[in-house]
Formats: structure tokens, C-alpha cells, sequence
């Protein structure tokens, strides 16, 4: 079994409070970090870590950290983004529901290393009763001298607040965030200027995922160094991994990212193999906006070498022939699934999602979802894939943030992958509005595991 | 509409996380405030938020409509919420939703005539390892079947009898 360093704790009883949390090594990292660490040092710390963004795009979080502006006077702000909206994806709920006080101890070190005194925790608004469980969290920590005013001592002060968003997706891209923080539409906003100079009120901001700040108590606990041992390559640490479609174990997984895909799917420590006996037949590994591999390029990439689930390895071959460990959303079909009527959800999602500012975000998305769905209802024509491929790629890089690429690049991918399937569906306007119905007949042949 | 002596309490502890003049982004959570108060947000009510935060009404009917979960109509007592993205379309929520359109004689989108239960679709909500599910007021049912469905439904009108 892998290294867990997030996970570890999780099935303390009582470990949502503090009392457990603290006597199972809970706030040593704060105890260690505000009293024998400079800001600076943290910053380091976290760089020689390795660590990424958890939150899909997998940036360096020391570099990030290492960019805020610090001009004389202004204060500066660290948030905390729990808008978890990425379907596939639910891990940051999982963390935040039994080990809260493991976040508000990573949000303490960070806003200490980055100058936050007051830091906010934006979460999506359906998570309602998430709230209460880290607001008694906050609750206890400030109870016990770790949160309030001169911490510790150092006279540091720091206060958390949670605040909750309202649905809409968009509002979890950073900029977008700031803005609903702020009290208005989520509309993402131009950059630059980036939030680290000009954030949350014009302040500089450094804006996190739930996980990544997580994961900034185990590299105080260990030491960078030790963190960055852990993992392969560029691929540092644990990656927490929230698995969901047709397996048998769907759930929240702690991995270090050396093992294979296909002992992740298969083993019974992870998603215990494909549900009902059936056979894989397509992936989606990294949240739905990353694209969707067919079984054989998921299980070896197209040089014939075992694929692993870690950034490099899951993006080998690029789009042509890879994907993306993205947020760690991973989606399993089995071979009854069809994946035109998967990729219409999506991009009805996307067209529903997309805030509308910029005209190819906004029309592809609308043009995409009906396009798929006159293909998946069996009234699609030949040219309807083309134009569908025609449609996404002239979303691709000409919006003002990534939604348009995320809303494009599942609808590529399905093409790329499974054109037979879209024309299949041309050719058999009955038959395919008949649901799990000899669909995988007319996919690719399927490499078959054992 | 106005707000209760206790809403009012906690809309000053609010603001007070933000720098001076910087109320408006107390919006969000005045809204939710307002909602959990009426049910949904009538034109009064969001006015009425405007004034409380000195903004202008455009500026609350702006975000109000931008996020999918403010109720710009009166919805039911009970709201069944069923995510029918890709995770949970592959787990069967068409057929829950079906189910309970059924059930309760009504399309996505509206209300029974007695006003206990509103039905609507909605986009993935983060629990999609838990699929087929729904959104249910504050918290979610998950792993739903039929026959899950119908204890849900039936303990909502065992609440609402209790409760008149
Ligand atoms: C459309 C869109 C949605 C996003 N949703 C989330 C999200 O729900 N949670 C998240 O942490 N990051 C999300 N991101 C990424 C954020 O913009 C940002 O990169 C991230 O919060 C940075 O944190 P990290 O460096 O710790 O990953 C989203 C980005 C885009 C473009
Ligand atoms: S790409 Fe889409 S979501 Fe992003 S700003 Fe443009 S319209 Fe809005
Ligand atoms: S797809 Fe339904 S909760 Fe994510």
C-alpha cells in the first residue's frame, strides 16, 4: 500500500474535532511553522517540496506563492477555493467533511507564510452543510490560541471565514471567484493583472485549491525534501483521487503517483475493477474537462509503455494520443456506455456553465450542445460531425479564460477517439436512442484485461 | 420580507469581514440569508437587500440571476434537486428523474399543485461517486432508487401533515 499523507488520519474516530485531531499530531506543522519558520522560509520549504495546484491545472504552488506583490500598506489575502464544481470531481468535499481542521491548519501556515490576516474559504454553494462543520473548526482552533489575534506569540493575527458561492461553475476559476467574492457576477476577468498583484479588492491574492493547502501540513511536518521523495518526477507527494462511473469501489483515494492506472482501476485497495463483470471501455481521468481515452491508450500510452496516474505519465502523447491528471476526476465507462450521449451531458454542462462574455465560449458551447444532441436523439447528419469538430476548435484559445478549452477539448477527444460511435448514430437514427443496447459493438475493439 | 432581529445580527457580523466599503460582498450570503427566510427572492425582497447594503437594486437583481440557486419564483416546501451529468447519467439518473415526474405527476421545472414538491434538474454537485443523487434543502440523498425515492417522498408528506 502506497504512503498516505492526507489520509492517514481519517479513520480516527472523532478526528473532525479537535480534541482527537490534536492528540493524533494535529497543529504540530503551525506550532512548527510560526515558531521556528520565517515566511520565507515556508515559501522555500513548499518549493523544494515540489508540490502542484490540486485544483486541475497542477501549477508550482511555491512559485505561485513566490509571486505575490508586496507593496508598502496594502494587505494581502489568501482564498481558499472549495468551488469543487469540475463533474468527476469530489475530493476537496471529502476533506473537507471528515479532516476540516486539516485544512484549517494548512490555511494557517499559508496565510502566515504569504501575509494573510484575514483568508477567506469560498465554497460552492450546494456543499450547505459543509459550512457549519468547518465554521466549528475555525471555531475550535481559535478556541485553543491558533487562530485570532498574535498567534502563538509572533504577533501574527489571522482570521478564516467561509463564504458560500451560489452555483455556478465559473466561479471556480480564480478570477471569476474574486469577482463572486466580491459580490457580483462571476464573470472571469482579464489578465493581466493576475490576482497576485491585483486580487481580491485590488489586493494582492493568492488564490488555492482545498487540497493543495492541505497538503502544505504534511511538507512542514516532513520538510520539503522529504515530500518530494515521495511520488516520481515532477510528480511530488499524494494525489488524491475521487473515482465514480461504473466501478465497484467509487471513492476518494489517496495515492502516491507511482502506481499504473490499471492497478488503480483494477485493485481491490482502489476501484475494485469494473462493476457487474463488464469490461472498460473509456476514461476520463482527470475531471471532465480533460480528454477521454479509450481503454488501450488509458492502460499503455501509444509507445506501448504502462501508463501511470501522475501528470506526466496520464499527459504522455499530448491530446493526440493522452490526457490530463486534471483534478483527479476520474470517470470510468464500462463497455455498455455510450460515449456521444456522456459527451452531450458534458457540454450541455459547459453550455450551461459558460458566463456568457465571450462569443466563441458562449455560442460553441450552445452550438456543441445542440449538435450533440440531435446526433445522440438520431437526428444528426454526417457533416453534423464535422461542423461539431469545426465548432470546438474554434473555441480552443479564443476566450478570455479556460472554460471555452474545457467546454472544447472533452468534445475533441470524443471525436478523436470514437468517431465510429457518432457515426454509428447517423447511421442508426432508431437504434440508438435505445439505451445500453449493443453499444459496444460498434465502438473499437476493446483490449480485454485479465 | 425584512429581515428577523437574529437575520439582522448576523448580516452586521458579515459586513464586518470586509474592509469599509466593501459591503457589497456580503451580497452572496445576504441572499442565501434571505432565501433561507422566504423560500425564494422576490423583487421586494432583493430591494429590500439593496437597501440594507446600499447598492442599487440592479446590482442584486444582476447577481441574483446569474446564480442558478436563487429562486427568482416561489419553488415547493421540498425540492428534489437530481444531478443528471455524464457520472450520474451513466448511474441511472434519468431514470430517477422519470421516476419521479412519475410519482409525483409533474415535468422537471414544476411544482405539485399543493405546493410540497418542486422537481428540477441540476449540473453535477460533487457527489458523483455517490450516483444517482439529488440535492434535498441543505443536504443530499445519494445512491437513490426507486425505492429510496419513495421512502423521501414518503417522509416529506409525513413532515409537512406533522407540521400544519
Ligand atoms: C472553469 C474553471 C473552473 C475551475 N474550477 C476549480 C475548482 O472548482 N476548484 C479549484 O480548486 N480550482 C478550479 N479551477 C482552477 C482555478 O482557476 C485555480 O487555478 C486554482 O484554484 C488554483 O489553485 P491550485 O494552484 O492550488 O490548484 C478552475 C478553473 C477553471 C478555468
Ligand atoms: S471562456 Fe466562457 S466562461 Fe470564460 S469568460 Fe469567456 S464566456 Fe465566460
Ligand atoms: S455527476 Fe452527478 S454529482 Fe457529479
Amino acid at each position: 500500500m502506497g504512503v498516505k499523507l492526507l489520509l492517514d488520519k481519517v479513520h480516527i474516530e472523532g478526528i473532525r474535532y479537535y480534541d482527537a485531531y490534536r492528540k493524533n499530531g494535529g497543529y504540530a506543522a503551525v506550532e512548527k511553522a510560526l515558531k521556528t519558520m520565517s515566511p520565507e522560509l515556508i515559501v522555500d520549504e513548499v518549493k523544494k517540496s515540489g508540490l502542484r495546484g490540486r485544483g486541475g491545472a497542477g501549477f508550482p504552488t511555491g512559485l505561485k506563492w513566490s509571486f505575490i506583490a508586496k507593496p508598502e500598506g496594502v494587505p494581502r489575502h489568501l482564498v481558499c477555493n472549495a468551488d469543487e464544481s469540475e463533474p468527476g470531481t469530489f475530493k476537496d468535499r471529502y476533506l473537507m467533511e471528515f479532516l476540516p481542521h486539516l485544512l484549517i491548519e494548512g490555511l494557517i501556515i499559508s496565510s502566515f507564510a504569504l501575509g494573510s490576516n484575514v483568508t477567506f474559504i469560498y465554497i460552492r454553494g450546494e456543499y450547505a452543510w459543509i459550512p457549519e462543520i468547518l465554521e466549528q473548526a475555525i471555531a475550535e482552533a481559535k478556541a485553543n490560541g491558533w487562530l485570532g489575534k498574535n498567534i502563538l506569540g509572533t504577533g501574527f493575527d489571522c482570521e478564516i471565514y467561509v463564504q458560500r458561492g451560489a452555483g455556478a461553475y465559473i466561479c471556480g476559476e480564480e478570477t471569476a471567484l474574486l469577482e463572486s467574492l466580491e459580490g457580483k457576477r462571476g464573470n472571469p476577468r482579464i489578465k493581466p493583472p493576475f490576482p497576485a498583484v491585483k486580487g481580491l479588492w485590488d489586493r494582492p491574492t493568492v488564490v488555492n485549491n482545498v487540497e493543495t493547502l492541505a497538503a502544505v501540513v504534511p511538507v512542514i511536518n516532513m520538510g520539503g525534501e522529504a515530500y518530494a521523495k515521495i511520488g516520481v518526477g515532477r510528480s511530488t507527494g499524494t494525489k488524491l483521487i475521487s473515482a465514480c462511473g461504473n466501478i465497484n469501489k467509487p471513492g476518494v483515494y489517496e495515492i502516491d503517483m507511482t502506481i499504473s492506472v490499471e492497478e488503480f482501476i483494477y485493485s481491490e485497495t482502489y476501484c475494485g475493477g469494473i462493476a457487474k463483470g463488464k469490461r472498460l471501455k473509456a476514461c476520463i481521468p482527470g475531471g471532465s474537462s480533460v480528454p477521454i481515452l479509450p481503454a488501450n491508450l488509458l492502460l499503455k500510452t501509444a509507445k506501448g509503455e504502462t501508463r501511470y496516474m501522475n501528470y506526466e505519465s496520464l499527459s504522455d502523447g499530448g491530446f493526440a494520443t493522452g490526457s490530463m491528471l486534471g483534478s483527479g476526476g476520474f470517470i470510468v465507462l464500462d463497455e455498455d456506455q455510450c460515449v456521444v450521449r456522456h459527451t452531450y451531458t458534458l457540454a450541455r454542462f459547459y453550455r450551461h456553465e459558460s458566463c456568457g462574455q465571450c462569443s466563441p465560449c458562449r455560442e460553441g458551447t450552445l452550438w456543441m450542445d445542440k449538435i450533440l444532441k440531435n446526433i445522440e436523439t438520431g437526428k444528426g447528419k454526417k457533416k453534423d460531425i464535422d461542423l461539431l469538430w469545426d465548432v470546438q476548435r474554434r473555441i480552443e484559445g479564443n476566450t478570455i479564460c479556460p472554460l471555452g478549452d474545457a467546454a472544447a477539448w472533452p468534445v475533441a477527444a470524443a471525436i478523436r477517439h470514437f468517431r465510429d460511435e457518432f457515426e454509428w448514430h447517423v447511421d442508426h437514427p432508431d437504434e440508438c436512442l435505445k439505451r445500453n443496447f449493443g453499444l459496444a459493438h460498434y465502438a473499437d475493439p476493446i483490449e480485454v484485461v485479465t | 420580507m425584512e429581515f428577523t432581529v437574529e437575520r439582522l445580527q448576523k448580516v452586521k457580523e458579515i459586513v464586518a469581514r470586509y474592509p469599509d466599503g466593501k459591503q457589497k460582498s456580503a451580497l452572496l450570503p445576504v441572499l442565501h440569508l434571505m432565501q433561507e427566510q422566504e423560500g425564494w427572492l422576490s423583487v421586494e425582497s432583493m430591494d429590500y437587500v439593496a437597501s440594507l447594503l446600499s447598492l442599487e437594486p440592479i446590482e442584486v437583481y444582476e447577481v441574483a440571476t446569474f446564480y442558478t440557486m436563487y429562486n427568482l419564483k416561489p419553488v415547493g416546501k421540498y425540492m428534489f434537486e437530481v444531478c443528471r451529468t455524464g457520472p450520474c447519467m451513466i448511474n441511472g439518473s434519468d431514470e430517477i428523474i422519470a421516476y419521479i415526474g412519475d410519482k409525483l405527476g409533474i415535468q422537471p421545472g414544476e411544482t405539485t399543485a399543493d405546493g410540497l414538491f418542486t422537481l428540477k434538474t441540476v449540473e453535477c454537485l460533487g457527489a458523483c461517486g455517490y450516483a444517482p443523487m439529488m440535492q434535498m434543502g441543505k443536504h443530499y440523498k445519494e445512491h437513490l432508487t426507486k425505492e429510496k425515492v419513495d421512502a423521501i417522498i414518503e417522509e416529506c408528506r409525513r413532515n409537512a401533515a406533522m407540521n400544519n
